[in-house]
């Protein structure tokens, strides 16, 4: 399905109000929309809301053999989806630009950044590592996708917990979670990725676009930081000339926003953790605020199942009995058997492909005598590339067979069959034409 | 790789004098739904069984390719999701049943040269998953106003190696059961839409798990009944 196009009015009317420093959902230019923070049952999976933009992260963990240049260290892997549920215009299974850059984007984010220690993740140095796998899918799409992208892996990263493994000589042995506590990724630091755009080439700067403000932006400046105000990675978009106060105005303002992030995710990460700890409740179905109409939870209900052993009796004793199926093999032809009654035949009655085959002997008679027809006529012309026509009828020939557009299925079937038996006939013209070469 | 496949109960006619299903501990778990909870999707929901959720979104009806076009009813998708790496055989197959079940109540023939998206994400996956995805995608088509001949829900259904029944398995429980066994019923008169099972079960024990399953189709129906009253209540 297509993206249902901006009309002109709407942009102007967006921008107008952006001229006058407001915006449609009531923000203040530099503000965020909600953070919502929810963990799943599984180590290393949550859902990050950021305003109605919804990003489901999970990290899994896999022991591999390492990189050949990098024996030590264990593999990091990205990879996020925008699935069709986000929004209509993402297809399945296409690599978006959009796609490829947000993916190399998180990447140098997370990955180059270095804010997972990778040495830690090696069991054995050049033998075995852990690769770290986060997927991030996109749920729903009211734009600046990569700052909740962002957030939900560095949040899955900080939840997940990899199972301990031990080493004893040659042998790796790796304990399930009921043995030995999982234990959590070593992390250095944050970084978290804040958006601006901008507006009226550079005039207007807003932070947190939402859908409609990224699809009539000039220009986005997307600053990776963490919380030490270290920058991570800065990339700008869109072409527009950014000047230098601008940028340095911009990664204050990045500062401020990741500190307040990080802040929020420490405490998500904390109380999913003392939750944990205490054995109460947590999971998603705990994340689902109770007040709203739109939610509705069932407790435990058990079912009665006294009367189904004798339901069951009934519907067998009601049926007939089922027919009893003949289990010996019939031979048809050799290396054609049949065992039980099967379906019927869809391969066409005998005769009736019979019938077809002499048709089709007919027609073939035809394009033999065509072929030979055709030979006469080159060589009454006697031009130097006679075996191109020649060869060219003889494949008409085949295709015909094989792709004749037959509204029946069963005849292209049966057509197909003859198009394998006439493969002996139709040796004929060929045996003819290397005559004539000869001759010639 | 889940070999799921459809069955005819003649095929597997066994002995058919297996102990039958004990009645007491059979429940289902814990449901919870909530409904419209994205905003770009037409209908959505998320429906958790236990630790199992499921998100859905339908998009519909709507523009359909004109190499997917159907000239006298809605073409209807089902995409599933993993929640990790990429979409393999196991739901592709799990798209068929579920494609299969919605065409037969859907319908379709009032929206004609129309696409309807039904897009799958597993959230979390610990049992009954094929139960779950129908569970979400019928809440998910209410939610949307998609017109429909009845509702439907999956139930599965376990079989211990001694006969014991189940009703909506703990991924612990369908790893350890001999059968596994899921239907999807339509709440009209809780006929079967769908069934797809997995391991060996002799006929008496299919009937059973199925009058099981239609006991426990009550419940989930009064369940959507109960969630869909809350949310067209004015409080």
């Amino acid at each position: 399905m297509k993206e249902t196009p901006l009309s002109n009015c709407e942009r102007r009317f967006l921008l107008r109000a952006i001229e006058e420093k407001k915006r449609l959902d009531g923000r203040q230019t530099y503000d965020y929309r909600n953070i919502r923070i929810s963990f799943g049952t599984d180590y290393g999976c949550c859902i990050v809301e950021l305003g109605k933009t919804r990003v489901l992260g999970q990290v899994s963990c896999e022991l591999v053999s390492p990189k050949l240049n990098r024996a030590t260290e264990g593999i990091l892997f990205f990879n996020l989806e925008l699935s069709q549920m986000a929004a209509p215009a993402f297809e399945p299974g296409r690599q978006s630009d959009l796609l490829v850059k947000l993916n190399r984007l998180l990447e140098r984010c997370l990955r180059n950044s270095k804010c997972i220690d990778t040495e830690s993740l090696c069991v054995v140095a050049g033998e075995k590592v852990w690769q770290i796998r986060v997927d991030l899918h996109l749920l729903n799409h009211d734009g600046n996708i990569i700052d909740a992208a962002s957030i939900a892996a560095i949040v899955a990263l900080c939840h997940f917990r990899r199972p301990d493994v031990s080493v004893q000589g040659d042998e790796v042995t790796l304990y399930a979670p009921e043995e030995r506590d999982p234990v959590p990724l070593s992390i250095h630091h944050m970084p978290i990725c804040v958006s601006f755009a901008f507006f009226q080439q550079g005039t207007y700067l807003l932070v947190d676009p939402h859908e409609r403000e990224e699809r009539v932006m000039d220009g986005l400046l997307v600053i990776a930081m963490n919380k030490h105000r270290e920058i991570c990675t800065l990339q700008s978009s869109g072409g527009i000339m950014l000047l230098k106060e601008q940028v340095l105005r911009c990664s204050k303002i990045a500062g401020v926003k990741v500190a307040e992030i990080t802040e929020l995710i420490q405490k998500a990460l904390e109380n999913d953790q003392k939750v944990r700890k205490e054995g109460g409740k947590f999971g998603f179905a705990e994340s689902i605020a109770n007040q709203r109409i739109t939610a509705f939870k069932m407790e435990k209900a058990p079912v009665d199942t006294c009367d189904v052993e004798e339901k069951a009796e009934e519907i067998i004793a009601e049926a007939e009995p089922p027919a009893e199926v003949v289990s010996k093999p019939v031979l048809w032809t050799p290396g054609t058997a049949q065992i039980g009654e099967g379906v019927e035949n869809s391969w066409g009655d005998p005769d009736d492909s019979e019938k077809e085959d002499d048709d089709e002997g007919g027609s073939d008679e035809a394009v033999i005598f065509d072929s030979i027809k055709m030979d006469t006529e080159i060589e009454v012309s006697n031009t130097g590339s006679q075996d191109a026509p020649i060869v060219l009828s003889d494949s008409e020939e085949e295709e015909m067979i094989i792709l004749e557009p037959d509204k029946n299925p069963k005849k292209i079937r049966i057509q197909t069959i003859n198009a394998k038996q006439e493969k002996a006939p139709s040796k004929r013209p060929v045996r003819k034409r290397k005559k004539k070469r000869a001759a010639n | 790789v889940e070999g799921a496949m459809q069955t005819d109960a003649k095929i597997r006619t066994a002995g058919g004098t297996e102990p039958g299903p004990q009645g007491p501990g059979c429940s289902l778990r814990h449901f919870a739904c909530e409904q419209n909870l994205l905003s770009r999707p037409d209908g959505s929901a998320s429906f958790l069984q236990g630790d199992t959720s499921i998100l859905a979104g339908v998009y519909g009806p709507a523009e359909v390719k004109v190499s997917k076009e159907i000239f006298n009813k809605a073409t209807l998708e089902v995409i599933l999701r993993p929640k990790i790496g990429l979409p393999g055989v196991a739901e592709k197959s799990r798209e068929r049943l579920i494609r299969n079940t919605c065409e037969a109540v859907v319908l379709g023939t009032l929206h004609p040269r129309t696409s309807i998206t039904i897009v799958l994400q597993v959230v979390s996956d610990a049992g009954s998953l094929l139960a779950c995805c129908l569970n979400a995608a019928c809440i998910a088509l209410v939610d949307a106003g998609v017109p429909m001949r009845a509702l439907f829900c999956g139930v599965t259904c376990a079989l211990d190696s001694d006969g014991t029944l189940v009703l909506d398995p703990t991924a612990k429980q369908e790893k350890e059961a001999r059968a596994v066994l899921t239907f999807a019923l339509d709440s009209v008169d809780q006929k079967l839409l769908m069934s797809t099972t997995k391991g060996l079960y002799s006929d008496a024990e299919l009937q059973q798990c199925l009058a099981a399953a239609q006991a426990a189709s009550q419940h989930v129906f009064r369940f959507y009944r109960e969630s869909l009253q809350r949310r067209y209540s004015k409080s």
